[in-house]
């Protein structure tokens, strides 16, 4: 892992810097279009739901039996998503891999705002949203309590708990790079930033208590990202809906969310790179790593997906057999891109160093693997509830044109709230890299000169 | 806090050998529940508000063509998939065995829907406080809820009904007696196919039937234990 880092040593401080918070010079007129036109959309999906609550729930496809869609599948969607930063930022930095750190603020960042759209979709899908205070415990005359059997109520339990811990992971390892940019900010900003940076001076003291603090919420965040998604699992597999009620769920679907969650990141990584020119501290070094860890867990997802299959392939029991055969029949085209998507192409592909170390191939393959894992949700969804115990009522579902644009709108508000993000913070962890940079120093060995890694403990 | 029991535990039984597939059951239970009259649009979108379907079924090929008719409504399950699923109690067991829904408790998850195996559970996908055009609001009992959108409803076994002979029975200080209290698609069904009373009386009617040899549950091996009794049809060659 040499390269990168003899290209930053050349650089000084102060051009490192300047480099790596690019994404917050002034805006472009570039920059006012996109965040415009991504506006326009949200705007659009915000007042197809008002137009839902106004009306009634008739203005979704959703029927008997079917009644939750696609609304449902963008929960799942956004919550596997948001297991990016938890996977790419915590394990990576408990494990000590160097290289996630030009990485690990874009990912972390991503994890709040998934996590955020997440988190709006059980309000948007309900029937009647504005009691939706049901669900919270308060104290009330009648003593009435929500149901803590329920797995939507551990769903908001887990998503408030992930939201409030992811958000305080990114904030927290965001104190040294706020205090920088602070450093650098004048006017109003400067007291906007000296707030945010809460008196960071860079003490060697400081920086003892940031590193145990960030250590430790790495270390707590792990658990809350997997139970996060298993208690997601269980909304389908605690129930006696065929093809949902599966032991295999929890663990599948957390394998599903990092799959979902590192390809969006390594899309994000393109993206980025691109964007703010940032070719010297995102590598082809970094791709090829992210790469590996998307070739296993590519290689994970499709043996849980196997397993899934198989046994009911195997056991054959007449209603699971009827949803499998009725999902691959209408199906079929989307099953095949799912599989194809999540499973075929990124493990055959990834294999190759060359592609790894593709810009291109990899925002291809990585954009695939995030149609093919939306494709994946839905089919959970919709065919199981499609063709449930009774054949007389079975049905079908297609979104209608609320339900669309409630979806391209939750993409579209992703997309502005990470584009607003990069223009008021820095999208580089400045000080992680270069803290990278100071730890690396040349050896005089004989004629040779060796290349050394510091490392703490 | 000391359990609340109840000495009542209602149950039905359907004899699928009396009924004629007429459809008296389903009407009896739209006028007296309030449910909502669908308009031609709902129907073909799936989102009828029948609390009761009769499910019918051809068997054999022509020229041996037989029908076979089977009435669903709410199993009333003594272990009911919907009811934990509900993040907010709208869906409960009360008592006497029966599933109650709170319509202003519900929020509208539509959980319980899903995860119902017998999809009995209707939901107000349209919007329903004006389907009764003047005059027929007059027909409205004033004992149940109009229904608002965005809530679910479901089958009561016509708890209605059942609180007024309750209270009755209370006055005069003794137990409902038997045939006492019918749910409105038991008083209309014209073969009497369906038989309702207290099935934790031994002697009941509704128990005596339950414990005939052709009885069957629907959907049995789901392990969800309904409150209703079927009994084998197909004793006739010709329906």
């Amino acid at each position: 892992m040499s390269e990168p880092e003899h290209a930053l040593a050349a650089k000084s401080a102060g051009q490192l810097n300047d480099e790596m918070l690019s994404s917050m010079r002034t805006p472009t007129w570039q920059w006012y279009g996109l965040a415009f036109f991504l506006g326009a959309v949200v705007a659009w999906g915000i007042s197809a739901f008002t137009y839902q609550v106004m009306t009634d729930l008739s203005v979704t496809g959703l029927d008997r039996p079917v009644m939750w869609g696609i609304y449902i599948a963008n929960f799942v969607f956004w919550v596997g998503l948001s297991h990016s930063g938890t996977m790419v930022s915590a394990i990576l930095r408990l494990s000590q891999a160097n290289w996630r750190r030009p990485i690990l603020r874009a990912a972390e960042a991503m994890t709040v705002f998934s996590i955020t759209v997440a988190g709006l979709f059980p309000v948007i899908h309900l029937g009647r949203n504005w009691v939706v205070y049901y669900f919270m415990p308060y104290p009330n005359q009648r003593g009435l309590w929500p149901n803590f059997r329920s797995p939507l109520l551990w769903d908001a339990t887990a998503i408030t708990t992930y939201i409030i811990g992811s958000s305080l992971f990114l904030y927290l390892g965001m104190l040294p790079d706020l205090a920088v940019v602070r450093d650098r900010a004048t006017g109003w900003r400067k007291k906007v930033y000296a707030i945010l940076a809460m008196g960071w001076r860079g003490t060697a003291r400081e920086w003892v208590v940031f590193r145990k603090a960030s250590t430790l919420m790495a270390a707590l965040i792990i658990p809350v990202a997997v139970s996060v998604h298993s208690i997601v699992a269980w909304d389908f597999a605690v129930t006696v809906v065929p093809g949902w009620h599966s032991t295999i769920f929890p663990p599948y679907f957390v394998i599903g969310a990092i799959t979902s969650g590192v390809a969006a990141v390594i899309t994000l990584m393109i993206i980025i790179r691109r964007v703010f020119h940032l070719e010297d501290y995102l590598t082809p070094l970094h791709f090829d790593n992210m790469g590996k860890l998307l070739l296993v867990i590519c290689l994970l997802w499709s043996y849980a997906y196997f397993v899934e299959v198989q046994t009911t392939w195997y056991a054959h029991e007449p209603i699971e057999w009827e949803v499998w055969s009725f999902m691959s029949g209408k199906y079929t085209p989307l099953l095949i891109l799912m599989l194809v998507g999540n499973s075929v192409l990124p493990v055959t592909a990834l294999c190759f160093k060359k592609i790894r170390r593709s810009v291109r191939a990899m925002l291809v393959i990585t954009v695939l693997i995030n149609i093919a894992m939306f494709i994946e949700r839905y089919l959970i969804i919709v065919p199981s509830l499609s063709h449930k115990n009774m054949p007389f009522v079975w049905g079908s579902y297609s979104p209608s044109w609320v339900e669309l644009s409630v979806t391209a709108a939750a993409f579209a508000g992703f997309t502005l709230m990470y584009t607003l993000f990069a223009k008021f913070f820095p999208m580089v962890a400045v000080t992680d890299v270069r803290e990278l940079g100071v730890r690396h120093t040349d050896i005089k060995l004989g004629r040779t000169k060796v290349h050394s890694l510091s490392e703490e403990e | 806090m000391e359990k609340i029991t109840s000495p009542y535990k209602w149950g039905m039984v359907i004899d699928l050998d009396r009924c004629t597939g007429c459809g008296a059951c389903v009407v009896a239970c739209q006028a007296e529940n309030n449910v909502a009259i669908c308009e031609k649009k709902e129907i073909a979108e799936g989102r009828n508000m029948h609390w009761l379907r009769i499910e019918r079924f051809w068997v054999g090929e022509y020229p041996d063509v037989r029908v076979r008719f089977l009435p669903v409504l709410c199993q009333h399950c003594h272990d009911a998939p919907c009811e934990p699923v509900c993040p907010v109690y709208a869906s409960y067991h009360n008592p006497d065995g029966l599933n109650g829904q709170v319509y202003n408790r519900c929020v509208g998850t539509r959980y319980c829907g899903n995860n119902c195996p017998y999809a009995v559970r209707v939901f107000n996908f349209h919007d329903h406080e004006h389907a009764w055009p003047s005059p027929l609001d007059n027909q409205l009992s004033p004992d149940i809820t109009v229904r608002s959108r965005g809530v679910m409803e479901k089958c009561s076994f016509c708890i209605q009904r059942i609180r007024r002979v309750k209270e009755d029975a209370k006055a005069e200080g003794r137990m409902i007696k038997d045939g006492e209290v019918q749910p409105a698609c038991v008083q209309t069904c014209p073969t009497e196919a369906m038989v309702f009373g207290n099935i934790s009386d031994p002697h009941s009617r509704v128990s005596r039937l339950s414990r005939s040899p052709r009885r069957f549950q629907l959907l049995e091996n789901l392990g969800t234990h309904p409150s209703i009794y079927y009994l084998k049809g197909g004793g006739r060659e010709h329906v």
